[in-house]
C-alpha cells in the first residue's frame, strides 16, 4: 500500500518537473496559484477549535444574550431540538447545560465536523441519531447567546 | 521487498525520462495525438483543473461549465430554457426570468459567450449569453452561476452578433442576422420588399459597474444586411466595435445561392463614443417598442419581469461620423481583433485569403475620406486602404480568429476542418492541425481580451461521426483540446459536449472561484414567503389558496402532514431551506403535479404551484439524497372534495390517535 502510494508519488513528481522543464518554453504561470488552498478563503463559517479561556460563564445571566439566542435557536436549531427532554432528530435541550461542558456545547455548534471526527461523545451521538448535524453556520459570539439560551432553558438566573 | 521498491522507483523514474526526451523532441512531424498526452490533461482525484471554460449549448438554451484541461462538465447553468431538475422555469420564483414580449417562452438558441472585463481583462464577475431565436442577452453572476437578468432586444430579429463585450463592460451588442421591418412600422408587409421595408439594427446595451444590471442606451437603424459577429476594439481601438455582416445583395429567398454573389461583403466600423454623444445629444429618436426586462433579485430569491416601452434609434443620416462599411471577402463570420487592438481579422466563409485590416489605417482612411462609394447612405472604405495584408492560402472556410499572448492568430477551417496558426504581423501560417470534423468556434482562455491566458486552444466541432461510441443517429456533440504552449499545436483531448457549442470562454480558475458562494445566509433570506425557523412553519388558506410555509432540513420538512385542502384549490408549497453548511440543498416534489421539482438551496426558499386533480393522499418528499435517513424525508397531503368540510391542519411529529375507520370500498 505505502510502496504504491510512494512509486505513484514519485511518478507524479517526476513527470510535474519534466512536464515544467518542458512544454516549449511558454510557461506564464511561473507563480502558480495553489488553487485547493483558495477553496479555503470563502466566506463560509467554520469555527476554529474553541479553547477553555474563549469562552467565560458569568452569573447573573446576559438577559440580551438570552433573547439573542432564542431568535437564533429558532431560525436555526428547533427544526431538530426541542427544548423539552425529548429526541426529535437530535437530543431535546432540557439539561443540556448539566450533562455537557460550556466548551463542548460551543464546539458542537460552531465546529460540528470536527467534534465528529475527534469527540468520543460526540460520535457517541451520531451513532444514536444516525444524521450528522448540521454545520449551521455559527460564529463563536452567537454559539456564546445560544449558550446563554440554554442555560436560562435550564433554569439559570 | 526494500530492494524491489527501489528497482521500481528507478524504472519509474528512467520511464517518465524517457517520456520527457521524447515528447521534448521538438519541431519532429506531427502525429495527431503525442505520447504526452494523458499527463496534460490529467487532473488527479480532488485535485482542480485551471481554467474555467463557459461554453454555449446552442441550442439546448444553456451554458455549460467544464474545466481545461480536463474536460470534465461541471454544471449546466439554466439560461434561456427551463431546466426541471433546478425547478428553472417551474418554480414560481424562477418563471418571470422567461417571460418576452411574447409571454412566456421557454427555449432559445444560446451561441455566444462574452466574460465581463476591466482594462481589457477578464475580472470574473458576469458572463453573459445571447438568446439567438427571440432576441434577447442573459446575464449569470459568476458568485453563484445563476441567470442573474434577462433583457430581450427590440427591432430585432436572430439576436446572433452577441454578446461580445467591451474592455471594461461598458456594453454588451446585439446586432441582427435577419433584417425585418421595425417594430413600430406596420410589419404586414410583402417579403419580397425586402429592400424598402425590413432594416438591420445594432444595439448597445449598457451594463452598470457595479449592479451589472443591462439597459438599452441606443440602437443604431443600418440597411438590411445580416449581421454576423462582433467584437469590441481595445487598447488603441477602444470605442469602436466591428461587426461582420453577410447579405450585402439583400436577399430575401434562397441566400445559400442570392446573399453570395458579390465577391466581398462587409465589416460595420461603429464609434460607439461618438454614438454615446449623439445619444446623449438627444439626436436619436425615441421609437415606441416593447420588450421584457427580467431580473433575479438575490435577497428576494424571486425573479421580476418588467415591460419596457421605449428605446432611442439613432440613424446614420442624422449622425455622421458614426459608422463606416469594410468591405471584406467573402460573407464573413469572424470580425476579431488582436490583443493590441490595432488588427482586425475577418473570416469570410467563402474566401481564399484571411484579410487583416489596420486600425491605425482605417482611422487615416477615415480622415482623408478615402471611401470606395457608399452603401445605402452610409461610407464604404477603400478595401486596400485599411488592409494590413492577407494570409494567403490558409485553407477553406475560415470562420472565427482567436489570438495568444504570443503575437500568433488562430483561425477555424470549417470545410477543410483544421485550426491554422498564423503570425499576426508577418500574415506567415506557422501550423495547422486536423480537427474532428468541421470545426466552428474557437477558444483560447482570455483569448478575445488584451491579455489572452494562452496556453490552451480549444475547438468546437460540428461535425462529431466516429469520434465516440455511437448513441444512435444523435451523437455528442465535440469539442478538441490543443496544447499551444509550443511552437506546434497538439491535440491533447477530446471531450463531449451539450447542445451544440458555438462560442466559448475560458478563464484562470483563480479568478472565479475565490467568489464562489457556498450558501445563502438564511439571515439575508428576504422571500416574502420564507418560514425562518419551525416557528413560522404553517398552512394558510386565502380563497381558493392554499399557502403552506413549510422548512426543510435534514431529514424533514416542517410540516409534513397537511389536511383541509379541497378541490379547486391551488395550493402553493413555499419550501425554505434551513440548511447552512455547502452542499446541501433539498429538493421538493409532490405526486402527479404538472409541474417540476424544487431545487432548494442552503438559506433559500422555492415555491412550487400545485393544483390537485382528484381528491385522494398525495406523497411529498425531498428529491436530493441529504442525509442517512433522506429516504424518511417525506409526508402527506390530504386533499378532499369541494363541499368538504375537513379543516386546515398540519403538524411534524404527532402522531393522532389511532383511528380504526379505513376508506370505504363500496
Amino acid at each position: 500500500m505505502k510502496l504504491k502510494t510512494m512509486i505513484a508519488e514519485t511518478l507524479i513528481l517526476t513527470g510535474v518537473i519534466l512536464f515544467m522543464s518542458c512544454g516549449g518554453g511558454v510557461d506564464k504561470n511561473a507563480k502558480q496559484v495553489d488553487l485547493q488552498e483558495l477553496q479555503k478563503n470563502q466566506p463560509e463559517t467554520h469555527g476554529t477549535e474553541l479553547k477553555e479561556s474563549d469562552i467565560q460563564i458569568t452569573n447573573p445571566l446576559n438577559a440580551e444574550w438570552v433573547t439573542f439566542g432564542k431568535n437564533i435557536y429558532e431560525l436555526k436549531c428547533q427544526s431538530c431540538h426541542r427544548l423539552t427532554e425529548d429526541k426529535l432528530v437530535g437530543p431535546g435541550w432540557k439539561n443540556v447545560t448539566k450533562r455537557r461542558k460550556p466548551l463542548w456545547i460551543m464546539n458542537m455548534a460552531t465546529n460540528v465536523d470536527m467534534m465528529l471526527e475527534t469527540d468520543p461523545e460526540a460520535q457517541k451521538l451520531l451513532e444514536l441519531c444516525m444524521v450528522r448535524m448540521p454545520n449551521q453556520n455559527l460564529a463563536k459570539e452567537d454559539a456564546r447567546k445560544v449558550l446563554e439560551f440554554m442555560r436560562s432553558n435550564d433554569g439559570e438566573k | 521487498m526494500k530492494s524491489l521498491f527501489k528497482t521500481f522507483l528507478l524504472v519509474a523514474l528512467t520511464a517518465s525520462t524517457f517520456t520527457w526526451l521524447q515528447s521534448c523532441k521538438p519541431k519532429g512531424a506531427q502525429s495527431a495525438v503525442s505520447g504526452d498526452a494523458a499527463s496534460k490533461v490529467y487532473v488527479a482525484p480532488g485535485k482542480y483543473d485551471e481554467f474555467y471554460n463557459f461554453v454555449s449549448g446552442g441550442f439546448s438554451g444553456q451554458m455549460s461549465v467544464y474545466g481545461i484541461p480536463s474536460g470534465r462538465l461541471f454544471r449546466v447553468i439554466p439560461v434561456f430554457s427551463v431546466d426541471p431538475e433546478k425547478g428553472y422555469g417551474y418554480s414560481e420564483e424562477t418563471k418571470a426570468m422567461l417571460n418576452t414580449s411574447h409571454g412566456f417562452v421557454p427555449w432559445d438558441d444560446l451561441h455566444h459567450i462574452a466574460l465581463s472585463e476591466t482594462d481589457g481583462i477578464q475580472d470574473g464577475r458576469w458572463v453573459f449569453g445571447n438568446g439567438n431565436n427571440t432576441p434577447r442577452i442573459a446575464r449569470i453572476d459568476l458568485k453563484t452561476f445563476r441567470t442573474a437578468e434577462i433583457i430581450e432586444i427590440p427591432n430585432s430579429a436572430g439576436n446572433h452578433s452577441s454578446p461580445f463585450i467591451t474592455e471594461n463592460s461598458e456594453y454588451v451588442v446585439a446586432g441582427t442576422r435577419f433584417s425585418i421591418p421595425m417594430d413600430n412600422s406596420n410589419g404586414d408587409v410583402p417579403i419580397n420588399t425586402y429592400k424598402q421595408n425590413f432594416h438591420g439594427t445594432v444595439s448597445f446595451i449598457g451594463v452598470d459597474k457595479t449592479s451589472g444590471n443591462m439597459n438599452i442606451a441606443f440602437q443604431i437603424l443600418l440597411p438590411g444586411v445580416n449581421f454576423d459577429l462582433a467584437r469590441a476594439g481595445k487598447g488603441k481601438s477602444h470605442g469602436w466595435m466591428f461587426f461582420s455582416c453577410y447579405n450585402s445583395e439583400r436577399a430575401n429567398t434562397l441566400l445559400e445561392v442570392n446573399s453570395t454573389q458579390k465577391d466581398k461583403d462587409f465589416i460595420l466600423c461603429v464609434n460607439w463614443k461618438k454614438a454615446e454623444e449623439y445619444a446623449k445629444a438627444g439626436k436619436g429618436k425615441l421609437q415606441s417598442v416593447k420588450y421584457a426586462h427580467n431580473i433575479y433579485d438575490e435577497q428576494k430569491q424571486m425573479a421580476s419581469s418588467a415591460i419596457e416601452n421605449q428605446v432611442m434609434m439613432l440613424d446614420p443620416k442624422d449622425c455622421p461620423d458614426m459608422v463606416y462599411f469594410m468591405p471584406c471577402p467573402k460573407s464573413p463570420h469572424g470580425c476579431d481583433t488582436d490583443p493590441t487592438g490595432e488588427y482586425i481579422v475577418g473570416s469570410g466563409k467563402l474566401a481564399a485569403v484571411i484579410p487583416v485590416f489596420s486600425f491605425t489605417k482605417i482611422q487615416a482612411a477615415i480622415a482623408a475620406k478615402n471611401y470606395e462609394g457608399d452603401y445605402e447612405g452610409i461610407p464604404v472604405l477603400k478595401y486596400d486602404a485599411v488592409l494590413h495584408g492577407e494570409v494567403k492560402k490558409p485553407g477553406l472556410g475560415p470562420l472565427h480568429t482567436e489570438f495568444d499572448d504570443n503575437g500568433f492568430a488562430y483561425t477555424s477551417f470549417f470545410v477543410s476542418s483544421e485550426v491554422v496558426k498564423w503570425n499576426v504581423k508577418s500574415l506567415e501560417v506557422v501550423d495547422r492541425v486536423p480537427t474532428y470534423y468541421s470545426v466552428g468556434h474557437l477558444s483560447v482562455p482570455g483569448g478575445p481580451t488584451r491579455k489572452p491566458w494562452g496556453k490552451y486552444l480549444i475547438a468546437y466541432n460540428k461535425i462529431t461521426k466516429d469520434r465516440y461510441l455511437p448513441t444512435g443517429p444523435e451523437l455528442a456533440q465535440s469539442a478538441q483540446l490543443y496544447d499551444i504552449s509550443g511552437d506546434k499545436m497538439k491535440l491533447i483531448l477530446d471531450f463531449p459536449t451539450i447542445g451544440e457549442p458555438h462560442y466559448a470562454e475560458a478563464i484562470p480558475a483563480s479568478l472565479i472561484m475565490k467568489n464562489s458562494q457556498k450558501i445563502y445566509k438564511i439571515e439575508e433570506n428576504k422571500n416574502p414567503y420564507a418560514a425562518l425557523g419551525d416557528k413560522f412553519a404553517r398552512v394558510e388558506r386565502k380563497g381558493n389558496e392554499i399557502h403552506v410555509y413549510m422548512t426543510a432540513i435534514r431529514s424533514h420538512f416542517t410540516p409534513d402532514n397537511i389536511e383541509g385542502v379541497k378541490m379547486g384549490d391551488m395550493v402553493y408549497f413555499h419550501v425554505t431551506n434551513l440548511e447552512q453548511d455547502w452542499d446541501v440543498p433539498h429538493g421538493f416534489a409532490v405526486k402527479g403535479a404538472n409541474n417540476a421539482e424544487l431545487l432548494i438551496m442552503p438559506g433559500e426558499t422555492q415555491t412550487l404551484a400545485w393544483k390537485p386533480e382528484k381528491p385522494g393522499v398525495y406523497p411529498i418528499y425531498c428529491t436530493d439524497f441529504c442525509s442517512a435517513l433522506h429516504q424518511e424525508m417525506q409526508g402527506y397531503i390530504r386533499v378532499s372534495a369541494a363541499g368538504s368540510n375537513v379543516p386546515i391542519s398540519f403538524s411534524t411529529g404527532k402522531t393522532a390517535p389511532a383511528v380504526t375507520t379505513t376508506t370505504d370500498k363500496k
